[in-house]
């Protein structure tokens, strides 16, 4: 395994313990919902309930939150129309680099032929 | 009398309750509607030219080598991916993280604000995730401020002959910790606190938002260095046309 491929596996590993390691360390923490805590926040500052001036697009056509369930859905469209990107990329590029290795490595033969 | 009294002092501990919790929040982006109209119009105006000269750049950018739109597709990609990802950190809150610093040392800060950008549509059109009214702080914040203190860091180390990994991890991870700082300073100016004013109301969401930040600032790096060994190993051409 070249060195690389050794720092890669390794930074992975580190980057998916980090994030995992809070999950266990703090048991019963709510790991909550972003913007409602933020409210809360905002709320405690200025020591009164705040009322936003405007509610979402998406939330005025619903007449309500989006259902938790469809949020999940969307965040994984986003996350998987990513990851489709990168692969194709990814993999488009290390086949390239394999065909123009090989074709390297015949045209020396050919020289030396 | 006195049950009115009990009633009050169990609301009175409800509350004290509410408040040691609610500390432990966490907004990635400004939320919908939460910044005053002057602020939104403000924070869109001042991004406005980092967007022109963004478009501007990736259109220069493909017209001198088509090669790169790839390495571009797979930077947005990269945005698109990591702010996805809301990640438990330490605080007992989630956040994620927000893609940009690969984009800044690849292409500047410019083209990474559109790239930016478009995320931020998403998230605020289908997930009411940020929101439209604060699209510019966003903006400014992840596709913006972050990407900025970034590609400076990379410039920065670079000149100093740092390890290349090592300046890779450092730029992300400060960009990525930058943009939530950027996002607190903009929360502070449109709350500040009656007591202590602005520097009062810096300190609270700092003291939220940078600390739930710091683990997953360096996943971000680690990620982006990950990132950055593939393409070194795969895409030598393109990234020689980026001057990387």
């Amino acid at each position: 395994m070249s060195s690389n491929k050794k720092t890669v596996i390794l930074l992975l590993v580190v980057a998916a313990l980090i994030a995992i390691v809070p999950l266990f360390a703090l048991k019963g923490a709510e790991f909550g919902g972003s913007d409602d805590a933020g409210s809360e926040m905002i709320s405690e500052i200025k020591g009164e309930e705040y009322e936003p001036w405007f509610t979402p697009v998406l939330e005025t056509m619903l007449d309500g939150e989006l259902p938790g369930e469809v949020e999940s859905m969307i965040f994984c469209l986003q996350t998987g129309i990513g990851v489709g990107i990168i692969a194709f990329v990814m993999g488009r590029m290390v086949e390239r680099k394999k065909w123009t290795d090989e074709l390297g490595e015949d045209a020396a033969e050919r020289k030396r032929a | 009398m006195f049950k009115k009294k009990g009633k009050m002092s169990i609301l009175a501990f409800a509350l004290l309750v509410m408040m040691a919790v609610a500390p432990v929040a966490n907004a990635m982006h400004v939320m919908e509607g939460f910044l005053p109209v002057s602020h939104c119009l403000l924070w869109g105006a001042v991004c406005i030219p980092f967007l022109v000269l963004g478009i501007r750049n990736i259109q220069k950018t493909l017209k001198d080598n088509r090669k790169t739109l790839t390495v571009l597709a797979l930077t947005g990609a990269f945005v698109f991916v990591l702010s996805s990802l809301k990640i438990p950190s330490v605080t007992g809150s989630c956040s994620h993280m927000t893609g940009t610093g690969l984009g800044a040392i690849l292409f500047g800060p410019c083209v990474t604000s559109v790239l930016g950008l478009i995320v931020l549509v998403f998230q605020a059109v289908l997930l009411a995730h940020g929101g439209l009214t604060t699209l510019g702080a966003n903006c400014f914040s992840m596709a913006i401020a972050g990407p900025i203190l970034a590609y400076f860091v990379y410039k920065i180390l670079k000149g100093m002959n740092v390890n290349k990994k090592v300046t890779v991890f450092l730029a992300a991870f400060l960009g990525d910790l930058f943009t939530y700082c950027v996002t607190s300073v903009e929360l502070a100016i449109a709350y500040p606190s009656e007591v202590g004013g602005f520097g009062a109301s810096l300190t609270k969401f700092l003291g939220i938002f940078a600390t739930t930040q710091v683990p997953l600032a360096i996943i971000e790096g680690i990620l982006t260095v990950v990132i950055v060994i593939g393409l070194e190993t795969y895409a030598k051409t393109e990234l020689k046309c980026l001057e990387f």
